[in-house]
């Protein structure tokens, strides 16, 4: 069963941080990344750069574009990485999730594979 | 149960219920199909209406119904070959399991557990976990359901249809939770069955009989997680709370009217129902794991075995409600501390513990219909009026509010002019 996992986080909190701090909850989290890619539970996925650098393009029905800097919402938490899960089912989703090492809030959802 | 012969239909409600959680989760481990297991069983139901009135009840209902669900499984199956492994698992079951099916064997036990587990998962919200108990596991219709929640029976049917369809397309899985995952997964099932019950609980009113008794649905799960799970203390103490809650609910209502616990007629208990309770409770304090429901019974069961209001065990109350604190830190329990308190060291202390609790309480109707009785007690009786004209105005329960009404028509002047004092008559119980 595919999930996409996407993580969220505060990124005030984040940049709040001391450079020593931040080096070892990347250090934290690439030791979780590489088990999970090692144990086959996690099949690709990346970080995001801070949402300061997202764009919005929205489409209306006659596929005019409007694009506007920022991500789809303003919101405490924001999108900082994603990836994509190959586990049985969704209690091994929810418990990879619940063992990402940092405090931040994750969603799962299962991905849409063939028609 | 031998001597006079049951219309069949009666037979078939009483079976239905007992065996329609046990016959889904069958089928749903074999089929994998919710829907489909669902539609089996109701089918199976169907045929034995038509069956059991000229044929007479068969002497296992139970297996009756199971075996005629496989049959029509296999029927279905067999239109589809890739079907062709849960077909021989059926055949294979069929004549393996039918004798000892309705007697409830370790396998079929861990088909309702399992099942009751995957309704009750944390991945689906409140409403829908409190829905598919009661359709799975409890037996009840949905147009039952409907009427207990007082909700449209379409409703609930999508409540049921969005759950089932998130159940598979996330791939919430069908199984008993491990050891690690246990704690919290069991303390999510008995919280949902906790909720039916006060559903049933606190909103019977004495005046709405069509309104089905989700009280005594709730008892009747707990009692088949006790069961299928004899080991757990919580499982027990919630057993055991609903059943000395149950034991004194004729006593709640006196021509239809609310009658408070210092008031009610002690002799309308159900005392033999209240040994056996705190016999149970007893049993699951002897396995050394203490926690909420424990704690809340043992509280219950200091009122329930009291001779009266005025005798009952305070300082051991108070000693109860300081665990309970510790287990669960919530503002509800502290308030309810304050009430103890208020019967071991008076009624000013209660309210120097009340006062605190505005802030996180001030939005529900009993904080300040508990606030008001103290403020009578200790002769404020202005603030008393004002406090349960608040209450009054934050409930909609009927029957709480024909209490409150009498209190304030009464003026809040002594503890003698409020209800308590007036339902105490000898004819009033």
């Amino acid at each position: 069963m595919k999930y996409l996992m996407l993580i969220a986080g505060d990124e005030a909190a984040w940049e709040a941080q001391t450079d020593a701090e931040r080096t070892a909850s990347y250090a934290r989290v690439v030791a979780w990344w590489r088990a999970q890619t090692d144990a086959g539970r996690i099949v690709s996925g990346h970080e995001l750069q801070p949402s300061s650098t997202a764009t919005t393009v929205r489409l209306d029905r006659d596929g005019r574009a409007t694009v506007v800097d920022g991500p789809f919402v303003e919101a405490k938490e924001m999108l900082g990485g994603y990836a994509v899960l190959d586990v049985p089912d969704l209690d091994a989703a929810i418990a990879l999730a619940s063992s990402w090492p940092e405090p931040d809030t994750l969603e799962v959802r299962p991905i849409v594979t063939d028609g | 149960m031998a001597d006079a012969p049951r219309p069949a239909d009666e037979v078939l409600a009483d079976t239905l219920r007992e065996e329609r959680g046990r016959l889904t989760a069958a089928l749903v481990r074999i089929l994998g199909d919710w829907d489909l297991a669902e539609e089996l069983v109701q089918d199976a139901a169907v045929a034995a209406l038509e069956h059991w009135p000229s044929e007479g009840v068969p002497r296992n209902p139970g297996a009756w119904l199971m075996t005629a669900a496989r049959r029509r499984a296999i029927d279905r199956l067999r239109r589809h070959a890739r079907y062709r492994e849960r077909i021989r698992l059926l055949t294979a079951e069929v004549t393996q399991m039918d004798p000892g099916v309705a007697t409830g064997g370790p396998m079929d036990a861990d088909d309702r557990l399992r099942l009751l587990f995957t309704c009750c998962h944390p991945a689906l919200n409140r409403e829908a976990q409190v829905a598919l108990t009661l359709k799975t596991i409890g037996g009840l219709e949905t147009a039952a359901i409907g009427r207990a929640f007082l909700v449209p029976e379409t409703t609930i049917a999508q409540r049921l249809v969005r759950a089932k369809r998130k159940i598979r397309d996330a791939a919430i899985p069908y199984r008993v939770p491990d050891l690690a995952e246990l704690p919290a997964r069991l303390a999510e099932v008995l919280t949902v069955l906790y909720l039916i019950f006060n559903e049933g609980y606190l909103a019977s009113s004495g005046e709405t009989a069509e309104r089905r008794d989700l009280a005594r649905d709730a008892e009747w799960l707990a009692s088949l997680v006790a069961r299928l799970m004899p080991d757990e203390p919580e499982v027990l103490g919630l057993l055991a709370l609903m059943r000395l809650h149950l034991a004194r609910a004729e006593a709640r209502f006196a021509n239809g009217d609310l009658v408070l616990l210092p008031d009610q007629d002690r002799r309308r208990w159900d005392h033999a129902a209240i040994r056996d309770a705190v016999a149970l409770l007893r049993r699951a304090e002897r396995m050394g794991r203490v926690g909420t429901y424990q704690l809340q019974a043992a509280i219950l069961a200091e009122h329930a075995t009291a001779d009266s209001w005025a005798e009952t065990r305070w300082d051991r109350i108070v000693a109860l409600y300081d665990l309970l604190r510790r287990v669960e830190p919530t503002p509800v329990v502290r308030l309810n501390r304050a009430l103890a308190v208020a019967e071991l060291d008076g009624p000013t202390a209660a309210l120097a513990e009340l006062e605190p609790l505005a802030e996180r309480l001030g939005g529900w109707h009993l904080y300040h219909a508990a606030r008001a009785d103290l403020l009578r007690r200790v002769g404020r009786a202005e603030e008393a009026v004002a406090a349960d004209g608040r209450a009054l105005e934050l409930t909609d329960n009927p029957a709480e509010r024909r209490l409150l009404q009498q209190r304030l028509a009464a003026g809040g002047v002594s503890p003698g002019a409020a209800p308590r004092g007036r339902r105490n008559g000898p004819r009033a119980g």
